[in-house]
């Protein structure tokens, strides 16, 4: 809420408002310690547990172990290179295939919402293209496209396209009919309708989809990697099991969700950015 | 010149009938017959849900008829043509543009240039008041302000013809009158032709220069009522003459028989 809406409602700006801000401020630290706190027990027990022999650290290694193998291949590198190079082939393959994913699955999501006769005539391809569970085309597209990046952006591509493509289809295919009654009646051309109409409309649902299949990208760079790979974040984890080095993989995965939640928040960024549009709070208005 | 002599709408015999989803055969209108002059101001009351939208849907050509003609300042209408403007029920602003932008969208659309499309738009937009929203996005404004955007955005197409689908029903009362003086203010000197659909009968005397009073649904026109009260008029003070109470007497005998027509149907579905 805005100072000038405050003031439109007549509260006056005393004790009570500070008294509200204070007991807001007081929740919003309170979470953020509970969140902290059950962190650091969940790590100190784990630390603990492993050191006391109650759990196996040659299995489940231990939060020290891991930092210190993270420490090692940031100071002195991993087997396959430097530890940047890693995260950055893994980020490399999943941003290309993530892009190319979503750049398809919005084009053909929004040409098939739009165009009926494409929609009825693909419709069931579509379908069973979805059905096949795409994991499993990674192998294949180790043979076709080689140990190089190619066949891990592939793997992503096809992870990414499909929750897109239904999202941007579906938003398509739900735009308000007044909106584009009216736009054609201001004089668009269908062109301008798609574009101008359709599309806007659509981002919110193709936004939705964005936020899953950038983790679905990851998964797909990640695993194509863990198959086969001269680099990468996968490799990592499938040379670190390779020499039983358990620390290895969990760094790794440690890396992962620091990268996930950092791009994370890049598309939380540009979604509010792109969406001013919208009423502050989602769902205040429907 | 054929434009100049013929009127601005004319609808003859026409019908149009939808399919519903079960596959049946819905009748909206049949056999319309009504022709609305060079800047008239026509309404159209009838009973809720009895078809009063489609007959602006087929004069805007965003439908076609199944039945009959519909012509336009002469001519058949084939497609949406450029002349017409359309003020929605619904809310029809585009969300995501401002309130500027809006306004600018028809003439932008038309192939007007950027500049030349924002200074009609600000030109609009201070005719209707909101030159210090044009920045604001429509979730920001209240119904009225939005209906006042809806406004400007249409008018800035200089439309010969103004359809308009029940525009006001979502207001409140003070908002629908003051909405309605402003209406009368903009449309005077444009020289527009109006069709102004609605339920409310005191709304559709107070602006129009005909009534049309439509049947119970599948709808045709049951009477057209001329109303003589004199221009330039305001909502609020015309309703409280004599002659406007005689006048809405005379169309509410007509018009309550068809309303309770669709009543006594409703309560038999229910039944």
């Amino acid at each position: 809420m805005s100072p000038d809406t405050v003031a439109a409602l007549g509260v006056k700006p005393g004790t009570r408002t500070q008294e509200r801000a204070r007991a807001a401020r007081t929740r919003r630290l309170l979470v953020q310690g509970s969140r902290v706190l059950l962190l650091v027990l969940v790590v100190a027990l784990w630390e603990v547990l492993a050191r006391a022999g109650v759990i196996d650290p040659f299995n489940f290694s231990m939060p020290s172990a891991i930092w210190d193998q993270i420490r090692e291949w940031g100071a002195h590198g991993t087997a396959q290179g430097p530890l940047w190079e890693q995260i950055w082939y893994t980020l490399y393959e999943a941003l290309l295939g993530w892009i190319l994913g979503v750049t398809a699955g919005v084009v053909l999501g929004i040409t098939l919402g739009r165009i009926r006769f494409l929609a009825d005539v693909l419709g069931p391809y579509i379908k069973v293209l979805n059905a096949i569970p795409r994991i499993v085309l990674a192998p294949v597209f180790l043979i076709w496209f080689g140990l190089g990046p190619a066949s891990k952006i592939a793997s992503a591509v096809v992870l990414v396209f499909f929750p897109v493509f239904f999202n941007a289809f579906q938003g398509a295919r739900e735009v308000d009919r007044n909106l584009v009654n009216n736009a054609r009646i201001l004089g668009a051309s269908n062109r301008r309708v798609t574009l101008q109409v359709v599309v806007p409309s659509a981002t919110s649902w193709i936004f939705t989809s964005l936020h899953v299949s950038f983790g679905f990208a990851l998964i797909g760079a990640i695993v194509g990697e863990y198959i086969g790979a001269t680099r990468g974040l996968g490799l990592l984890v499938a040379a670190s099991q390779g020499t039983f080095n358990a620390a290895g993989v969990y760094a790794a995965m440690a890396i992962l969700a620091v990268v996930a939640l950092c791009t994370e928040g890049l598309l939380t960024f540009a979604e509010r950015r792109l969406f001013r549009w919208r009423p502050a709070e989602p769902g205040a208005e429907r | 010149m054929n434009i100049d002599t013929s009127p601005a709408i004319e609808l003859r015999g026409a019908g149009k009938a939808f399919r519903t989803p079960s596959g049946a055969l819905h009748t909206a209108v049949r056999n319309l017959d009504l022709t609305v002059g060079q800047g008239e101001f026509v309404a159209v009351v009838g009973p809720t849900g009895c078809g009063k939208s489609t007959t602006l849907t087929l004069v805007s050509g965003l439908e076609e008829p199944t039945e009959g003609e519909v012509l336009v300042a002469g001519e058949p209408v084939e497609g949406i043509g450029d002349k017409v403007g359309f003020v929605f029920q619904q809310d029809a602003v585009f969300p995501w543009r401002t309130v500027l932008s809006n306004v600018m969208a028809g003439p932008r659309f038309r192939g007007v240039p950027k500049a030349e499309a924002k200074e009609a738009a600000r030109a609009w937009l201070s005719r209707v008041g909101l030159s210090a929203f044009e920045d604001r996005y429509p979730h920001q404004l209240s119904g009225g302000q939005r209906k006042r955007v809806a406004l400007a955005a249409t008018f800035v197409n200089d439309p010969r013809i103004l359809l308009m689908d029940e525009p006001f029903s979502a207001l409140d009362v003070q908002t629908r009158a003051l909405m309605s003086d402003e209406l009368l203010d903009l449309w005077s000197g444009t020289g527009a032709s109006v069709v102004f659909v609605t339920h409310d009968l005191e709304e559709s005397i107070a602006l129009a220069d005909r009534v049309v009073v439509m049947t119970a649904g599948p709808a045709t026109v049951k009477r057209i009522f001329d109303i003589d009260l004199p221009r330039p008029r305001k909502v609020e003070s015309v309703r409280l003459e004599p002659r406007f109470i005689e006048i809405y007497r005379e169309i509410w005998e007509s018009l309550g028989e068809e309303v309770r027509i669709t009543r006594e149907r409703g309560a038999a579905d229910v039944a």
